[in-house]
């Protein structure tokens, strides 16, 4: 189903390869025979090494930097970045307060990690040798490691002009007083871990200088270049044009290469300083140390219903841990806002408050990870569902059917004013409780498990808006406001078809979906199309790839660009077979008129090698278009999924094994079902991975405790279950073909439904896990509480 | 991540390698599989002076039985173990344990003593290996001695490895067919290190066992005369007999104080005890 009929399909022979097809990845050839170019693997002449000496310390002044005399040279503190500014990353909402981060400590160090000075050698083991000679003397100051009490009078402060440690405090509030008189009211305290964001690929940066060019390129592991050089510019005082950022091979993103890193502005600084190129790649310690975390919520909250379990209102208190310095572009308070605007879900919602506090610690810098705000949400509030389920003597299913928006509403404006554009909620939730079979597990926990486990069912479901552009992200007044998406598609003089994007693909499969598009409005072979992305100089300016936002915006921008340079060829087309251009359409890669047709490769020959044979109106502008796009409403659109799972848990041991895992999902039209399913199988790896695994933890000196993948424990195959997908395909009314944005909603929904799948495990044990990750110690503590409670007093 | 620099060294045979290893006047330490010390090195936590390569040494490779027991060199691999190219002679035991060692790629390298010179508590090795009640012979330039697993691993990371020793093979007594085997783990991922370990060996018609709770933060517990977990007497009604509260005294004698972790070295024990009765 599409919505936007004008457009030509690629019926006939060009059939199977356009929107909807299941094609194999073009790109999977190169990646899986480990031809993939990465940043690790470039290597350029008289390339030298970085390793930084990093503060061992949460929170210390800055006494002394001393460098051994034999070094002198090779190390660089923030006293030789003269010239180059701290990385600020301002929001615009009233009361943010702005943090300065400088890209070599200056004074004093606000997190374990933070660059304190960059040593250059040969080798990275030589640089290493290096950065362990250099001493630090640091003056400990009390570390800010807990959120809560950061918030708290008298706590030490992260930045001391500030006066207290809240980047910024939101306040959203209606009706919310009509909600207290309401016969259900239920009050818990929930918190998910602070997480780090664990790429295959690192970040990784090659700094070079062309002096013929006058320009410095900085080859990035990054997902938005664009941005990437605009902040540069901005640290370094540069023109932009002197920069050229290139990001090649990524292997993964989810947010994380989606800031400017005080390492990318160091290498640039150094490689003009030093006369030649630069790299430094992170470690996974570093990574997992010094880099930048995600996730860290914590929620007071209270949901009010009806005996009925019709939700009567949330009244909330959100805190997220936002870390020392605020990220560039999207700024410290870019998560905990999004809390107050999407806690009310996908459900009717007559009253509401909500206050959310961004806070600083001594911690890493907190970024947006898959999902953003929404994993920490939906965990909150479907955990607090099954509470109203519990009150009210229903099915966990039967309260989220009651309360959700129904069809027949969209598209609906809710309480906070997201726009939902369309869909079904309902079905989603009824064909997830039908497939993981509600009833058949009742029947099961009612005759007991033969090995002492326990079994439990929990359902979540939640909708994501995505592709949001100008009106959404004008009003955060961040360094990066989106708006129109803009691609350039060129006919090769054979007949090619070359794509320029702004955007960027670090495994969503871009080169094969975005081909797809252009095959659609075109039709040439997918094969024929070539992708070019991830390049400054070669692509068109765009805020890159974030906000599940790429097929929308860059599959529109593409599909727009593709039809302005069908219309081209119509035309040029028509004089060839001597017809009037209102006589001949563009069909399958050719032009037809009643007296026969000529292909989109002899058009461009004509175009390129036989001018001579051109109409004389030609448009001069070629076969080479570059045009842009917008949805016709830049509200977003909102994708949505319903998971269930059944756990088997054994209190003894904490032990939780998935036994059964359903999604059901709704992401408008899909422009390769596969790819969108490869993308679920990898939001469910890292939601398993929130729910039961990962966690950065910090001791009260503010020192993060899971230093290598030892101790932060990532899901691997055996941990991920194969779910069973259910695709819905509801249209967006408001975009190119009906797609909707679905690449981060993989990693929503799981903690929720894994947690609630756990909690009514354990319920008749009086076990109660608000917390993630929920860990075997977690579990086995929490049985163990609940007997004690449950002996009578002596 | 990359090691500080070091010397290296890798001998020919067993008595170059002890001869370096007793010349050393600076901080030596040996590799065989290198699947702990390798990352030790890049995480710069140990910056030996010398690398004393032993992989190249054929006589820490050799396998025999010996009468009633099985001698195994110190650098057989796990994967030797698990598949099979070692003999037989707990009955299956040895095999079931390595298969269940870290991943296949770790198995491929890292060696049994390798494994136990590390004396990591968690290692498989080091409770597998006290429960069969293996012994070690070590050996310097100065000469052998033989040393029962029990005394060998004397603390977290720590072993009764002298300067200039090296754990040269391993001798595990053949199991007995009266004798039931019981081994369990508790781990949060497949392939990772556990939190817990339970194992035992138990002959009820010898009225004898061994038991160990392993992978606590000190060297395993390990448990010779075992009766007393089993209400005083070891007999074929062991399972049932099997007394939660005694274990778990002697893991908070042993000063894990944390109750919930107790209470999960209890059960992980008591399923390694369910595994011998079945």
């Amino acid at each position: 189903m599409r919505n936007e009929r004008e457009f030509p399909s690629a019926d006939g022979a060009g059939a199977g390869q356009g929107v909807g097809a299941r094609l194999p990845r073009k790109e999977d050839d190169r990646l899986m025979r480990g031809r993939g170019q990465f940043v690790a693997d470039i290597r350029l002449a008289g390339l030298q090494d970085v390793a930084f000496v990093r503060s061992p310390l949460a929170h210390a002044l800055i006494r002394g930097i001393h460098v051994p005399e034999r070094y002198r040279g090779c190390v660089f503190t923030a006293a030789d970045l003269t010239g180059v500014n701290p990385i600020r990353a301002v929001s615009g909402l009233p009361g943010f307060k702005i943090s300065e981060q400088p890209v070599l400590a200056t004074g004093k160090v606000r997190q374990v990690g933070e660059l304190v000075a960059m040593c250059v050698a040969p080798t990275r083991a030589e640089a290493e040798d290096i950065a362990a000679a250099v001493t630090l003397d640091l003056e400990e100051l009390p570390a800010v490691y807990d959120m809560l009490r950061a918030r708290e009078p008298g706590s030490a402060l992260v930045h001391e002009h500030w006066g207290d440690n809240v980047f910024l405090e939101t306040n959203f509030e209606v009706d919310i007083s009509r909600a207290f008189d309401a016969p259900i009211k239920v009050s818990r305290e929930i918190s998910t871990a602070r997480q780090c964001m664990s790429p295959l690929e690192g970040r990784g940066v090659v700094a070079t200088f062309d002096h013929r060019l006058d320009q410095l390129t900085l080859y990035s592991s990054a997902q938005m270049p664009h941005i990437t050089r605009s902040g540069l510019a901005e640290c370094l005082g540069m023109e932009q044009g002197r920069i050229r950022i290139v990001s090649s091979d990524v292997g993964g993103g989810f947010g994380h290469k989606g800031i400017l890193l005080p390492e990318e502005v160091c290498l640039s600084w150094l490689t003009m300083r030093r006369g030649h190129p630069v790299r430094w790649t992170e470690d996974r310690r570093e990574h997992l140390t010094a880099s930048s975390n995600c996730r860290e919520h914590h929620y007071k909250i209270t949901v009010f219903a009806d005996r009925d379990g019709r939700l009567r209102g949330i009244d909330c208190e959100a805190t997220v841990d936002s870390g020392a310095y605020s990220s560039y572009p999207f700024s410290a308070c870019l998560e905990a806002a999004q809390v107050a605007s999407i806690l009310p879900g996908p459900y009717l919602m007559p009253a509401y408050r909500c206050r959310t506090f961004s806070v600083a610690t001594n911690k890493c810098p907190i970024l947006p990870y898959r999902g953003v705000a929404r994993t920490g949400v939906c965990f909150a509030l479907e955990l607090m569902l099954d509470l109203v389920a519990v009150e009210a003597g229903l099915e966990p299913g039967e309260v989220r059917l009651r309360n959700l928006v129904q069809p027949e509403q969209m598209p609906f404006d809710n309480i906070t004013k997201k726009h939902f554009d369309s869909g079904d909620y309902p079905e989603a939730m009824r064909r997830a409780l039908a497939s993981i079979d509600v009833e058949g597990v009742r029947v099961r926990q009612r005759k007991g498990e033969a090995d002492g486990r326990r079994i439990g069912v929990g359902v979540s479901i939640y909708c994501e808006q995505a592709a949001h552009g100008t009106s959404v992200y004008s009003g955060w007044g961040i360094p990066m406001v989106p708006g129109h998406e803009q691609a350039s598609a060129r006919l090769t003089p054979d007949g090619g078809l070359e794509l320029r994007v702004g955007v960027h693909s670090h495994g969503q499969g871009m080169e094969t979906t975005l081909a797809q598009v252009a095959h659609e409005m075109l039709g040439v072979d997918v094969a024929k199309v070539r992708l070019i992305l991830g390049d400054t100089a070669m692509t068109p300016y765009s805020t890159g790839t974030w906000g599940s936002r790429s097929m929308v915006m860059a599959g529109g921008a593409v599909a727009t660009a593709c039809r302005e340079l069908g219309e081209r060829a119509r035309r040029i087309g028509a004089k060839l077979l001597q017809h009037d251009p209102a006589a001949v359409v563009l069909q399958n890669g050719e032009v037809r008129g009643v007296n026969g047709s000529v292909t989109l490769k002899e058009i461009a020959h004509t175009w390129y090698r036989r001018p001579q044979d051109l109409p004389p109106d030609v448009d001069p502008g070629g076969l080479e278009v570059t045009s842009g796009y917008k949805p016709q409403r830049d509200s977003g659109t909102f994708s949505y999924a319903a998971h269930a799972a059944v756990v088997a848990v054994d209190p003894d041991l904490g032990e939780i094994e998935i036994l059964d895992y359903v999604i059901v999902e709704d992401g408008g039209v899909l422009v390769n079902p596969m790819v969108v399913d490869g993308q679920i199988y990898g939001g469910l790896a890292q939601g398993i991975g929130t729910a039961l695994y990962e966690e950065m933890p910090f001791d009260a000196a503010g020192q993060p405790l899971a230093t290598t993948l030892a101790d932060y424990l990532l899901p691997g195959p055996t941990e991920v279950p194969a779910p069973r997908l259910d695709h819905m395909e509801t249209p967006s009314p408001y975009t190119l073909f009906g797609v909707k944005g679905i690449g981060e909603g993989g990693a929503i929904a799981p903690p929720a439904a894994i947690a609630n799948a756990v909690n009514d495990a354990l319920r008749p044990l009086g076990v109660e896990l608000m917390q993630s990750p929920i860990t075997p110690y977690r579990v086995v503590e929490a049985v163990l509480a609940a007997r004690e409670a449950e002996r009578p007093a002596a | 991540m990359k090691p500080a620099p070091f010397g290296y060294e890798r001998p020919r045979d067993l008595q170059a390698a002890l001869a370096v290893l007793g010349e050393a006047k600076t901080s030596a330490k040996i590799i065989a599989g290198g699947q702990s010390l390798g990352p030790m090195l890049n995480l710069r936590l140990v910056e030996p002076q010398l690398i004393v390569d032993i992989t190249g040494l054929a006589e820490l490779k050799q396998v025999e039985r010996r009468g009633d027991e099985l001698v195994l060199g110190a650098c057989v691999t796990h994967a030797d173990v698990e598949d099979g190219r070692i003999p037989d002679v707990t009955r299956g035991a040895m095999q079931r344990v390595a298969g269940n060692i870290a991943y296949r790629a770790v198995r491929n390298r890292g060696t049994v003593g390798g494994s136990l010179s590390h004396a990591d508590p968690a290692a498989d090795w080091v409770s597998a290996l006290s429960a069969l009640g293996a012994r070690l012979t070590l050996r310097s330039g100065a000469g052998a001695r033989m040393v029962a697993m029990e005394h060998f691993i004397v603390g977290a990371l720590e072993s009764a490895l002298r300067d200039g020793e090296i754990v040269e093979t391993i001798h595990v007594p053949a199991m007995r067919a009266s004798a039931h085997w019981g081994y369990a783990k508790s781990c949060r991922k497949t392939g990772e290190f556990a939190h817990a370990i339970g194992a035992i060996l138990i002959d009820p018609s010898a009225a004898s066992a061994r038991v160990v709770i392993g992978a606590i933060d000190s060297a395993p517990i390990v448990i010779t005369n075992a009766a007393e977990l089993f209400g005083g007497r070891i007999a074929g009604d062991y399972k049932d007999r099997f007394d939660a509260r005694v274990a778990d005294v002697m893991l908070a004698t042993a000063g894990v104080s944390n109750a919930a972790h107790r209470h999960i070295h209890v059960n992980v024990l008591k399923r390694a005890v369910r595994e011998a009765a079945a």
